[in-house]
């Protein structure tokens, strides 16, 4: 598997309902290994886009329209358990983002963000790969 | 009843906003109470819907000139009309999000609705707002707090 081997290129996905942020997210994450396959703008194209491209890596919004983030990590770790999931949510409270860990993402990053902020946060889901 | 002490959430969640997203401070003037049910709006409004513990919705409204400056300060070159909407959103959405540190996860917060060209359009469900001015560059706005 391609998340084994540290050097292997990894297939990223971005989720969120707002293009202003996934095209921010594709062009401030600065991690050579991560190649953007695909963008949704709600949780229910993310499903259909995973199953079509086959991320390793997701970034993923929680308040959508259609299907929001946790509905949407549940479904996406139930096609593919070994799939990396970064939060990327406004929603700043403790409780959300446990849920989101419970449900199966792997790290949570509170936005606004800077690339820093962003880059460290791949780095480091990246890291449990 | 919101209270004014609880005005502060929305206070650092604005500056916030601006210092991470611009890497630029914006100053907040000193908020103020609206009573009469029209506390104003801009150009563009991102509108957001509160449910659960607490109702009514908070708005950021700003003019085009400021929205766009935004936009380049985040490297963004499509400065549409539509890219506008949905910064204007997004703002309104992460500011709202970001109060759920201090208000909990039962601060229910909607997907933004985007209010552009029409100001008179802009409402709040209640006659009593708060208003917090924002001054980022040369550029005004406002967040607009409405709450139970």
């Amino acid at each position: 598997m391609a998340k084994s081997d540290p050097n292997a290129s990894l297939k990223l996905m971005i989720v969120d309902d707002s293009n202003i942020i996934r095209r921010r997210i594709e062009r401030s994450q600065q991690i050579a290994r991560l190649e953007v396959v695909g963008s949704a703008n709600n949780g229910r194209a993310a499903v259909e886009m995973f199953r079509r491209t086959s991320p390793d890596v997701v970034t993923m919004d929680l308040t959508m329209p259609e299907m929001d983030g946790i509905e949407c990590v549940q479904q996406l770790v139930a096609i593919n358990s070994d799939v990396l999931i970064l939060v990327v949510s406004a929603l700043a409270d403790k409780a959300t983002a446990v849920e989101a860990i419970e449900k199966g993402a792997n790290g949570f990053l509170c936005k606004p963000f800077t690339d820093r902020q962003l880059n460290d946060a791949l780095e480091e889901l990246l890291s449990e790969a | 009843m919101f209270k004014e002490s609880e005005i502060r959430t929305f206070i650092e969640g604005t500056t916030n906003y601006f210092e991470a997203t611009a890497q630029q401070a914006a100053s907040v003037g000193s908020p103020y109470l609206v009573t009469d049910g029209n506390p104003g709006a801009y150009e563009y409004t991102g509108v957001i819907g509160i449910s659960g513990a607490r109702k009514g919705v908070v708005y950021f409204t700003a003019p085009r000139g400021m929205l766009t400056v935004l936009l380049m300060r985040m490297q963004e070159t499509d400065t549409s009309d539509e890219s506008i909407r949905d910064l204007v959103g997004e703002v309104a959405n992460t500011i709202s999000g970001n109060a759920r540190r201090d208000f909990g996860k039962n601060f229910v917060i909607s997907v933004p609705v985007v209010i552009a060209h029409d100001e008179e359009k802009v409402t709040t469900p209640h006659a009593r707002s708060f208003v917090i001015p924002i001054n980022w560059r040369t550029h005004s706005a406002k967040l607009v707090v409405c709450l139970e």
